[in-house]
């Protein structure tokens, strides 16, 4: 399960929205709690598929050595990453997966259809290894702005 | 110097989001880390001994693909990131939707 608030949420969607009609992408900062990953800020990141931004993204490392830094003065720690499917649903591709190395964090996936965020989904990448990684559906639990965890 | 863990590979490292080992160069530095803690390796390196390729290793801000590889001089209070790859996109969507 992925615990978020309702602002951060908010601030995901938007970020697909506002760099329609390419893919957005980000990192949900946060922490774990066993099987569960609570997210206590979003980061915004690059797309430096400035080639293929409408339907492929990536983080440059550089960017997330740098947001992981200021993640830990905070105590934080990196429990997933989130990105926009321009006019696509809110699932998660072969692409996706075949680029996802982060096991054990969550996925969340937002479509963004004519410029509107919709269907928001998450997705846990399970697994042991490389070899064996799949994404499984997790709730998404949504918490008001005022909710203390 | 210190080697940051990321999140998924925790677990094969006593669940330590850092570990701190003695080292010369990049390279010594992650023998020395797989030698502590054994499962790692499979995680970081392909059977025939390469660093898998979704995983980049920055020297402070520094890719060291771009410096010396694993050959890169280190010195105390220099930290290595161990970071997998983040990309994907909508392209070839998942099959049965």
């Amino acid at each position: 399960m992925l615990t978020i608030r309702q602002s951060e949420l908010d601030a995901l969607r938007g970020h697909g929205e506002d760099t329609y009609p390419h893919e957005c992408c980000g990192v949900m900062l946060g922490r774990m709690e066993g099987d569960e990953r609570v997210v206590e800020a979003v980061a915004r990141a690059s797309n430096t598929r400035v080639d293929s931004p409408h339907n492929r993204y990536n983080i440059d490392p550089r960017e997330l050595v740098r947001i992981q830094r200021e993640s830990r003065e905070r105590g934080w720690d990196i429990v997933g990453f989130y990105h926009s499917h321009p006019d696509h649903p809110a699932c998660w591709s072969q692409t996706d997966l075949a680029e996802a190395h982060w096991v054990g964090c969550s996925y969340v996936i937002t479509s963004v259809e004519q410029g509107r965020a919709t269907v928001t989904s998450s997705f846990a990448l399970a697994g042991t290894m490389e070899e064996d990684k799949r994404f499984v559906d997790e709730e998404l639990r949504v918490l008001a702005a005022e909710a203390a965890d | 110097m210190k080697i940051l863990i990321p999140t998924p590979l925790r677990q094969y490292a006593g669940k330590q989001d850092a570990v701190e080992v003695p080292a010369q160069t990049v390279g010594e530095a992650l023998s020395r880390l797989t030698a502590q803690y054994s499962d790692l390796r499979r995680h970081l390196y392909t059977d025939d001994g390469k660093l898998r390729a979704f995983v980049n290793l920055y020297l402070n801000d520094e890719d060291i693909r771009y410096l010396q590889k694993e050959n890169t001089p280190v010195r105390d209070g220099d930290t290595l990131s161990i970071v997998p790859s983040i990309a994907g996109g909508c392209y070839y969507l998942a099959v049965g939707f």
